[in-house]
């Protein structure tokens, strides 16, 4: 019951975006259209994303954790 | 509703002029002011404007939500994008081209069909046009015969399955009163005189085509009205753009609401005189141009106008808004103006016994000068009429192009009106009249409430009984459409040009024939499809009316 439920939901929830970007009024091979630009769009958000977002998120890890370290490393050179 | 008053009397009883900010006399934070109207509300109370309303007036129109207006532009976006692509391939002759163009040989002439109407026609109109036009097959009253048509190549051509679809229930005809029956005293007498004067009358007032039914009418509709005399017309679109040329001309001013018909704006602009538009329904607007008229004059040679002619209309269609009466007509009894009141969708439909917004405000009809109104929505028939002092409609008589050009109205046509007109003011004896004009009234205040109380926006007065709802986005103007007659009941949706771009709605038109299970009924299917659609954009949840007593910490309204 409850996967029925989710896909009646994911059902209404394309509804939703086609009324919202007036693919419900397009003839077929517009809709193709459409939804192929989409997609291909969104699939080349995401494999940018996935290159891209770890190699940013690592270095500005170690930035940060650089900018911190070398400040214990003060302190303690303080205390000695 | 009460909030006002209550905090008014709270704060000493003073009377605060309309607009005036109250932020001197102890507000609270933040320049927040109790008694000040939420921001897109406007609720005039009896203790505003030195008593000039004598019940309250409670007329909304919520704001847009920033996010749906920004994806209706995207929804508008993408259409323009495809409807570029379309026009590309119907020019370069990949897809054949099914509306109109100008012949091979005009090809290299100023083109016709390039403006955004014609762009907006061809690509976004013909999408969704199977929600217009819709054929009936019979008399237009609460429930409604439709024929069923289909449209194999996209609503460029339509044919008919053969079906007919039985017992709509109709929200969108003018129908307020429920006198269109096909069965009734109305239709009796209308059919006697059928039988006894024809059909048409193949002359105009002025040379062959005055009957007696004509003078007989006349004579009732300004006992009805509360006027010296009246002048009826054929067709109501005719009567605003036909008389207002012969009341007004060159050197005149017409002041004209920002929202008014087509047939008053065609008049206005045929009559030769200066118009100037003023908000819709905004009272200070109107005044500061009857100000400057006064002062200024006419525009380079600075002499005083020769008359003044405020255009307002009693409900206006696109809204359901009703006009601020007394205030235009306390306007205009101080400048020296004179007034036009068109009240196509107010006769029959406001005031305890029908007679029209001016009884509904309790105002005496002479200050009105010019009162003019369609038998079209109130009392099944068609044509219009002009009321007002004999000296005015004797002028009409000899000088308005309807009496001078059109063919009088039809015999059956005026027996129905008068018919009609007797039954509301309850001279044939019965209270069938009194009791629709009550029924109607009910009608409407249950259904907005239900409408509101559901979370759809509702734009307009509490008491018209045209109740437009807002959809916004493109696509769900021709959903809705389909949906509701997948359910079996007819509405009409509205679009761009007859509104704002972004502001299409579906506009119910109630009637004193819907019973309350059809109201029901509507109001399910209404709800459901709305739930389809997510049509519930309103963010002010209104809670049901409590008797309790007001303290001044509650609120009606709840945001959410």
């Amino acid at each position: 019951m409850d996967i029925k439920s989710m896909k009646n939901y994911l059902y209404w929830l394309y509804c939703q975006f086609e009324l919202i970007t007036c693919s419900y009024l397009m003839e077929p091979w517009e809709k193709l259209l459409f939804y192929t630009f989409n997609i291909t769009m969104l699939v080349m958000l995401l494999y940018t994303a996935y290159i891209f977002v770890p190699v940013h998120v690592s270095m500005a890890f170690q930035f940060f954790l650089h900018l911190f370290g070398n400040q214990h490393e003060n302190t303690v050179s303080v205390v000695k | 509703m009460e909030r006002p008053e209550r905090a008014a009397a709270a704060l000493g009883a003073q009377p605060r002029a309309n607009g005036c900010s109250g932020a001197a006399h102890g507000g609270l934070r933040n320049g927040y002011v109790r008694g000040l109207p939420a921001p897109d509300t406007q609720i005039n109370h009896i203790v505003h404007n030195g008593g000039l309303y004598k019940r309250p007036f409670n007329e909304a129109f919520e704001e847009t939500p920033m996010l749906v207006a920004v994806l209706t532009y995207v929804g508008y976006g993408v259409l323009t994008l495809f409807g570029y692509l379309r026009d590309f391939m119907r020019q370069w002759k990949i897809e054949k081209c099914q509306n109109a163009t100008e012949r091979e040989e005009q090809k290299d002439f100023v083109p016709l069909y390039q403006d955004f109407e014609n762009f907006y026609n061809r690509n976004l109109y013909m999408r969704i046009r199977d929600s217009w036009n819709r054929p009936i097959c019979s008399v237009p009253g609460a429930k409604v015969d439709m024929m069923e048509r289909v449209s194999h190549d996209y609503n460029w051509t339509f044919t008919y399955t053969g079906r007919v679809i039985k017992g709509i229930i109709n929200m969108g005809s003018y129908n307020y009163l429920g006198f269109a029956q096909k069965a009734g005293t109305c239709q009796e007498a209308a059919s006697k005189v059928l039988s006894q004067y024809g059909a048409g009358v193949c002359s105009t007032r002025q040379e062959m085509g005055n009957l007696d039914k004509h003078e007989e009418l006349e004579k009732l509709v300004a006992r009805f009205l509360g006027v010296e005399s009246a002048m009826a017309y054929g067709m109501g679109f005719a009567t605003n753009s036909m008389n207002i040329p012969a009341l007004v001309g060159k050197g005149c001013l017409i002041l004209s609401d920002e929202l008014n018909h087509a047939s008053l704006v065609l008049g206005a602009r045929l009559s030769g005189a200066t118009i100037r538009i003023f908000k819709h329904n905004n009272m200070q607007s109107l005044e500061k141009l009857l100000k400057d008229a006064i002062v200024h004059g006419q525009p380079r040679t600075r002499r005083p106008w020769k008359k003044i002619l405020i255009l307002v209309e009693g409900i206006y269609s696109m809204e359901g808004s009703i006009v601020r009466l007394p205030e235009v007509i306390a306007l205009k009894k101080k400048y020296k103006s004179y007034l036009y009141l068109d009240e196509a969708h107010s006769i029959g439909a406001l005031g305890p016994s029908g007679r029209g917004v001016v009884e509904y405000f309790g105002l005496s009809p002479e200050d009105v000068d010019v009162m003019m109104g369609t038998f079209t929505k109130s009392f099944g028939a068609a044509g219009g009429y002009i009321g007002g002092k004999k000296e005015l409609i004797d002028y009409l008589r000899t000088y308005s192009h309807s009496a001078a050009y059109a063919s009088s109205m039809s015999p059956p046509v005026v027996e129905q009106i008068i018919t009609s007109v007797k039954c509301i003011m309850g001279e044939d004896g019965t209270t069938v009249g009194r009791a629709r004009v009550q029924q109607l009234a009910e009608n409407t205040r249950y259904f907005r409430r239900r409408l509101k109380e559901m979370g759809f926006i509702i734009y307009g007065n509490e008491d018209s009984p045209v109740v437009p709802l807002m959809l916004y986005m493109p696509a769900k103007i021709g959903a809705f459409g389909r949906e509701m007659l997948k359910r079996n009941i007819g509405v009409v949706v509205v679009g761009f040009p007859a509104t704002p771009i972004i502001e299409s709605r579906a506009r119910f038109c109630l009637s004193a024939a819907h019973t309350k299970e059809m109201l029901d009924t509507a109001l399910k299917e209404i709800d459901e499809v709305g739930d389809l659609l997510q049509l519930k954009y309103s963010r002010h949840r209104l809670v049901p009316l409590l008797d309790r007593p007001f303290d001044e910490t509650t609120y009606e309204e709840t945001e959410d």
